[in-house]
């Protein structure tokens, strides 16, 4: 169901300004990678390049490859609609749409761009996406109310229900835990280590405790100084990053001596 | 402590000083007014000042000084600026009061059921009596056709400006929306004159009258949707495209419904906005005194154009018919705003 990604040689450009530099990098299926490193060094940056959503932001490209089971997505007939399609996104801040209900925020993605051939019925995705992100039972009483109303919390996982509702075979997460209390939180991280069964994820954090409990494996991301692109600077299992890095910076970093 | 005044208190490390009790503003209210009213009445009023401003400077001057004696010079400094807060909030609303008062007590003297019914025909200046009617449903008739067009280009052109445009040609659409927001209105009619009316492409009829008003609704709808469509949160464009959503669809299905109340609005305002105009629509149409519902074909008449019409006359009922249907107007235009606001509430994004 999931599937590989590797990246090879990535530059990415917001117009003139190169801000993240040769980026090589394979995540397998089924498995979580967490991107860390210092805030500006690039980690949303390259998340957004895996499903074409940083193209979004004007004058941003990007060149190099990125393979998802062997297809380039930045092959020339390739639709970005359909790549995002196939790799879900969850943002660092909850965003339900405002003037939906919690039901109406779950399909969202079906109804607006139903693909052919899928003939599940609504009712059974609201279910089981709310189900899949672990907030079926804390909403089900209210499903036509608005997603806007429930805690910060819950809607991040209305948003990662949403996300999966398409049945993506990617789900990328930019820091989606930095808006939310310790407990939302906990709750989110069980819920990736089911979803790890599922999906291949990728997620962004700043805690290294939550990328040591959450992930399989572990990418370092570094600047030299800001205005400098930011690189990769080491990519291996969470706990030889953790325990055993390989680089200097990475141990500089994971120890607290930064900067 | 309530030895020293605020100030004192101040600097000497007190939380508490003395403070004006609350009764000496009405007080001191009570006493300017009696002060003016004395000026007045003595007939001192040799610099020509009204009584109302010797109140307000004998009200502004004593607090200021009392203020000073007894709380300090920050806490006075304070009421000073109170009071002529205030007082430019008084300043900025009598004349609208003023005129609202006016035109509701001159306008409502002619306020009968037959106002609203029956029309100009076969009624001579000097006659009381007549009606509206026939102004009233040209002015539903040129604004109706005016927000048809202009609503829907000027919405377009909005979502062009903040989910399309960029480089050249959205600054120099932006531009000239700015310009066309500067149109004095009688250029808008004196456009659509010469460029279709003198060229023959149209009459001049309701239509004529209701492309003039385009002129002028079309950028304050644009500008008042782009405002809207920009506190749209970027994140919502941004979800909806991450799901794989094509983007006319995210505009179409999430920002535009995300913004909707705030477009209502907008398109509300501008109707309410050109609903008053007058000078276009003499340059583009005839007056008539009877019922056109034909916009295409023949004079018709509208509240503005009716009013002009009747002021024109010079006799005393002609005048009165004046005033109510400048009352008449001025209900038709608040009930628009009115039914902007209860729409822009109904569908405002709800959280419970
Ligand atoms: N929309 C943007 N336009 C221009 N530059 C940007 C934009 N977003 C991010 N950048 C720049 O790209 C670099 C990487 O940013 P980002 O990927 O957000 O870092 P991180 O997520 O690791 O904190 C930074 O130097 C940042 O200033
Ligand atoms: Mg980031």
């Amino acid at each position: 169901m999931s599937k590989q990604i590797d990246i090879n040689d990535l530059n990415i450009y917001y117009g003139n300004f190169l801000a993240v530099e040769g980026v090589n990098l394979t995540v397998r299926a089924n498995s979580v990678m967490s991107f860390i490193g210092p805030s500006g060094c690039g980690k949303s940056t390259v998340l957004r390049c895996i499903n074409r959503m940083h193209e979004v932001v004007p004058g941003a490209r990007a060149e190099g490859s990125v393979r998802l089971d062997g297809e380039n997505i930045y092959g020339p007939n390739v639709d970005p609609v359909l790549v995002r399609r196939t790799i879900g996104m969850v943002f660092q801040r909850p965003n339900p749409f405002p003037t939906m209900s919690i039901y109406d925020n779950v399909v969202a993605g079906l109804r607006l761009e139903k693909t052919k051939g899928d003939k599940r019925n609504l009712d059974e995705v609201v279910e089981s996406s709310l189900r899949g992100a672990n907030l079926w039972e804390e909403v089900k009483d209210r499903l036509k109310k608005p997603g806007a109303g429930l805690s910060g919390g819950q809607q991040q996982r209305l948003c990662i229900a949403r996300a999966i509702a398409v049945e993506p075979k990617v789900l990328l997460m930019d820091e989606p835990c930095s808006a939310l209390d310790p407990i939302s939180t906990l709750a989110i991280e069980d819920l990736i280590r089911e979803l790890r069964e599922r999906y291949t994820i990728i997620i962004v954090t700043h805690n290294m405790q939550q990328a040591s409990r959450v992930s399989d494996m572990t990418a370092f991301f570094n600047l030299a100084a800001v205005g400098k692109p930011g690189k990769l600077i080491e990519v291996g299992p969470t706990q030889q990053i953790f325990t055993n890095p390989q680089e200097k910076q990475t141990e500089d970093y994971i120890s607290g001596r930064f900067g | 402590m309530s030895g020293v005044d605020a100030q004192q208190a101040e600097v000497e490390g007190h939380l508490s000083g003395r403070r004006l009790p609350r009764w000496s503003t009405p007080a001191l209210a009570g006493g300017a007014l009696l002060v003016g009213l004395i000026v007045q009445l003595t007939g001192w009023t040799v610099v020509g000042l009204a009584p109302g401003v010797v109140a307000a400077i004998v009200f502004l001057l004593g607090q200021a000084i009392t203020s000073l004696a007894i709380e300090g010079r920050r806490h006075s400094k304070d009421r000073i600026a109170t009071t002529l807060i205030y007082a430019t909030f008084v300043v900025a609303l009598t004349p609208l009061l003023w005129i609202l008062i006016t035109v509701l007590v001159k306008g409502l003297s002619v306020f009968d059921w037959t106002f609203f019914t029956s029309t100009m025909r076969n009624v001579s200046p000097r006659q009381p009596g007549g009606g509206i009617l026939h102004a009233f449903l040209g002015t539903l008739e040129q604004v109706g056709i005016a927000t048809l067009v202009s609503v829907p280009v000027g919405l377009l052109a909005a979502i062009y400006l903040v989910e399309f445009g960029k480089g050249r040609l959205k600054f120099w659409i932006s531009f000239f929306v700015d310009v066309m927001t500067g149109v004095p209105s009688i250029v808008a009619g004196l456009f659509i004159y010469t460029a279709l009316i003198l060229t023959g492409v149209l009459q001049q009829s309701g239509f004529a009258a209701a492309l003039a008003l385009c002129i002028l609704m079309i950028p304050v709808v644009i500008r008042s949707s782009e405002e809207m469509l920009k506190i749209v949160p970027n994140d919502l464009r941004e979800a909806a495209l991450a799901l794989g959503v094509p983007k006319w669809k995210v505009i179409l299905r999430i920002v535009v419904p995300t913004a909707i109340s705030g477009l209502i609005t907008g398109a509300m305002l501008a109707v309410a906005r050109v609903a008053g105009e007058t000078a276009p629509l003499l340059l583009t149409t005839f007056l008539a005194q009877d019922i056109n519902l034909n916009a295409f074909n023949g004079s018709q008449t509208s509240l503005p154009t009716f009013i002009w019409d009747q002021i024109s006359r010079g006799t005393t009922s002609s005048v009165n018919r004046a005033w109510g249907a400048a009352l008449a107007l001025i209900l038709f235009v608040l009930i628009i705003y009115a039914a902007a606001r209860i729409l822009a509430a109904r569908f405002t994004p709800k959280s419970r």
